[in-house]
């Protein structure tokens, strides 16, 4: 596939650069209804580029992704980006949703509220970047789902984050829009933002992914290159997983 | 068809009395309605947005209090402005002041308990949004009130709705005097016991035409918000 | 702003003026319309504006013993001097008198047509069966009428809710439901004549001397309500006690019948 070069060409100093990195998560703990979701979860996440939390459903995936961006606190454990902790690093992250959530409010007002300074040419070049620069002046929940989802993006974009979260962004949007944000988000990262999403969608993995991590009960059971990853799966959850298996 | 006649002819002919009873039902329930939401909107919306020991008690409070019936409020207000009671001093037992008090403590819980559910639906909405974007304390605040500007215009006129319809507690507190205290409801109420029921009808029928104009422009406003998603 | 300077405006209006009295009345004056004639007379000849609250005579004389009234205008002869005995009213004047009647149904089931006193007829109501609708509200009217039925020896209580049917409301309220019912109603003579909503119902016994309805007014007493506005409250009693006033309430009628009758000592 076309990952290998890209991973190749990225602008290796601003990477370098990237005070967020490296992840650490370390014995993270979290308790819900009884049940622990996520049980002495350990990853390092220590190279720029995209990666793709992958699992079943349940898994801790999305806790995992909403303890970083400090949605949820958990019980024990703990997680440093760099040098910082999540409640320091907070502004320098941004975090696209399943189910974009968007104001009352036409398509620039959106983008507007998460940059007040910014002038007009700055908000319509956000809109340009992705195609929904002539749908300035609409109601922004009149726009399709993959508009939405645009939308939210060119959003989260817009503070010029060095971490992109994205939760199976793409999850219920039809395969025109999923390649255009996918392109974003290969462009984003090139531009050096971190990049970690999780995504259902193996294709998708495949195209994107520069690391895989596999997560599965609130653990994470496999962190490899994507090539690898794909190839040889080493843990029996993933091999089931990839096959199309159930896990419980 | 009496009371439409008669409802037609107060109306054309300019009756003065109606217009001044009208007029002063306006003017109550009017100020009475921007002093409830002075009050209530904020004690919704900070009951939706924060966590503190005792919020859902308060909550519920809020929402059994919507139901209490005019008549305990009005006696509770003229307790307390009766001239041996504890405000008696003011003088404002009888007066139209005295039935705007009666009307805000009558709708505040009204604005407040439906705003604080608008508002918290949607707090659980946005909230992880505006977290993510960097978005707190006042400034989110004014974007809840703001993205639920809609329906919380209907709030408000749901208050508006119940303190213009309201006779028993503005009959004790106003006392239903001539050119002073009388208003659409304690006029109805006094030609009802007149035996003038097609009189009584046709005041009724004002007010109605009265609910019917403010709600038609509240579901033009909503259905305006709806097409575009705002609601 | 605009709706702050209506507040303003509202609160500044209310400041209690010295030349404004409230008399806390009974129903049947008010709704007999009498205070419509008599006030502006009133204001021409002493330039007092009166604010009546109209209520039935027992809540009128509890709103006056908490001094929320300058003036009280009842119809209850006992509760009155007990008023002024408690040491509420300054003094008591006999203002005016008309008299009580009773209403039913113009089939008239229990033949009040032919009774001979108000005990007689009452009886008939109670032994025939026929419904009776009383205030039940505490009223002077309620008084006079649980007075009457003592002196018949009847407890209509025992028949609460079968035959007796206790409103707990104002007079016009209680000819309302009566008329809806086909129900015996006792009522003044005012209020029954500008009575709007009569129906099939009719006047069917009246001028029984025991049916006598006399009103008193008494100025509330300054020494329990320092508040009280008892200039005013002296100025409106001497108007309606004097030859102007009496001649004033005289000459009020509704269908060319008077409706009270000036007896001021």
């Amino acid at each position: 596939m076309a990952r290998s070069p890209r991973y190749g060409n990225l602008p290796n100093d601003a990477n370098m650069l990237n005070p967020l990195l490296p992840i650490r998560f370390h014995d993270l703990r979290l308790k819900r209804r009884h049940r622990r979701v996520l049980d002495n979860l350990n990853l390092l996440i220590k190279d720029p580029g995209i990666t793709v939390i992958m699992g079943p459903n349940g898994a801790g995936k999305s806790l995992t992704l909403r303890c970083l961006h400090g949605l949820i606190k958990p019980d024990r454990g703990s997680i440093a980006l760099g040098a910082l902790s999540v409640a320091d690093s907070q502004r320098q992250q941004a975090m696209v949703f399943q189910h974009p959530v968007l104001l009352r409010r036409n398509v620039m007002q959106n983008l507007a509220f998460a940059k007040p300074e910014a002038d007009h040419r700055e908000l319509i070049d956000a809109l340009t970047a992705v195609n929904l620069d002539d749908r300035a002046e609409q109601p922004a929940r009149l726009l399709s789902g993959g508009e939405q989802q645009r939308l939210a993006l060119a959003r989260a974009l817009l503070n010029q984050p060095k971490l992109l979260l994205l939760d199976e962004a793409t999850a219920s949007l039809d395969p025109a829009s999923v390649l255009l944000i996918e392109s974003l988000i290969r462009k984003q990262s090139q531009a050096g933002t971190k990049v970690i999403l999780i995504s259902h969608d193996q294709g998708q993995a495949r195209r994107l992914a520069d690391d895989v991590v596999f997560i599965c009960r609130g653990q994470v059971v496999e962190h490899r290159p994507a090539d690898a990853f794909f190839s040889h799966p080493e843990s029996r959850e993933a091999q089931a997983y990839l096959a199309g298996d159930i896990i419980v | 068809m009496d009371a439409l006649t008669e409802a037609f002819r107060l109306i054309i002919t300019l009756d003065p009395d109606l217009f001044e009873i009208l007029g002063l039902s306006i003017r109550v329930s009017l100020i009475a309605l921007a002093i409830a939401t002075v009050i209530g909107l904020p004690l919704g919306t900070y009951l939706a947005i924060n966590k503190f020991p005792g919020r859902r008690v308060l909550i519920t409070l809020l929402n059994a209090l919507m139901g209490m019936p005019p008549v305990v409020v009005g006696l509770m207000v003229y307790l307390m402005l009766s001239r041996s009671g504890p405000l008696g001093g003011l003088g404002l037992l009888y007066t139209p002041t005295a039935m705007i008090i009666a009307q805000v403590v009558l709708i505040t819980p009204i604005i407040a308990a439906l705003s604080n559910q608008v508002i918290e639906n949607l707090y659980q909405e946005y909230r992880d949004t505006f977290y993510s974007l960097g978005i707190t304390g006042s400034k989110a605040v004014i974007a809840y009130l703001v993205d639920a500007r809609y329906s919380l215009t209907t709030c408000i006129l749901a208050g508006f709705g119940r303190a213009i319809a309201e006779v028993g507690a503005v009959i004790i507190v106003g006392g239903n005097i001539d050119h002073l205290t009388r208003v659409m409801t304690t006029a109805i109420a006094l030609e009802t016991s007149k035996g003038n029921l097609t009189l009584a009808l046709g005041l009724g029928t004002v007010l109605l035409t009265l609910a019917i104009l403010v709600n038609g422009a509240v579901t033009a406003v909503r259905e305006f918000a709806k097409r575009r998603q705002y609601a | 702003m605009k709706l702050a300077v209506v507040l303003v405006s509202t609160l500044a209006a209310t400041q209690a003026l010295a030349d404004t009295i409230v008399v806390q009345s009974t129903t049947s004056t008010k709704n007999s319309g009498l205070y419509d004639y008599l006030l502006p007379v009133l204001k021409q000849d002493t330039g007092l504006t009166v604010n009546v609250v109209a209520v039935g005579t027992g809540q009128a004389i509890k709103n006056a013993m908490r001094c929320d009234g300058d003036v009280l205008l009842v119809h209850a002869k006992a509760s009155e001097e007990r008023f002024v005995a408690e040491g509420y009213g300054s003094m008591r004047w006999d203002l005016m008198y008309n008299d009580f009647v009773i209403v039913g149904p113009e089939q008239d089931p229990a033949k009040l047509r032919q009774a001979s006193t108000a005990l007689d007829a009452l009886t008939r109501i109670a032994t025939s069966g026929a419904k009776f609708a009383s205030r039940a509200d505490d009223s002077g009217t309620h008084k006079k009428e649980r007075a009457l039925w003592a002196s018949a020896g009847i407890d209509p209580e025992l028949g609460s809710g079968q035959w007796y049917m206790e409103t707990g409301s104002g007079m016009g309220a209680t000819l309302n439901t009566g008329i809806g019912l086909g129900a015996y109603v006792m009522t003044d003579r005012a209020t029954w004549i500008k009575f709007g909503n009569k129906q099939d119902t009719t006047l069917l016994f009246d001028g029984d001397p025991a049916l006598f309805n006399q009103y008193g007014v008494i100025p509330v007493s300054q020494k329990k309500c320092p508040t009280v506005n008892a200039q005013g409250a002296r100025v409106f009693t001497e108007w309606l006690l004097s030859d102007r006033g009496q001649a004033a309430i005289a000459a009020y009628q509704v269908a060319g019948k008077p409706l009270f009758f000036p007896n001021a000592d």
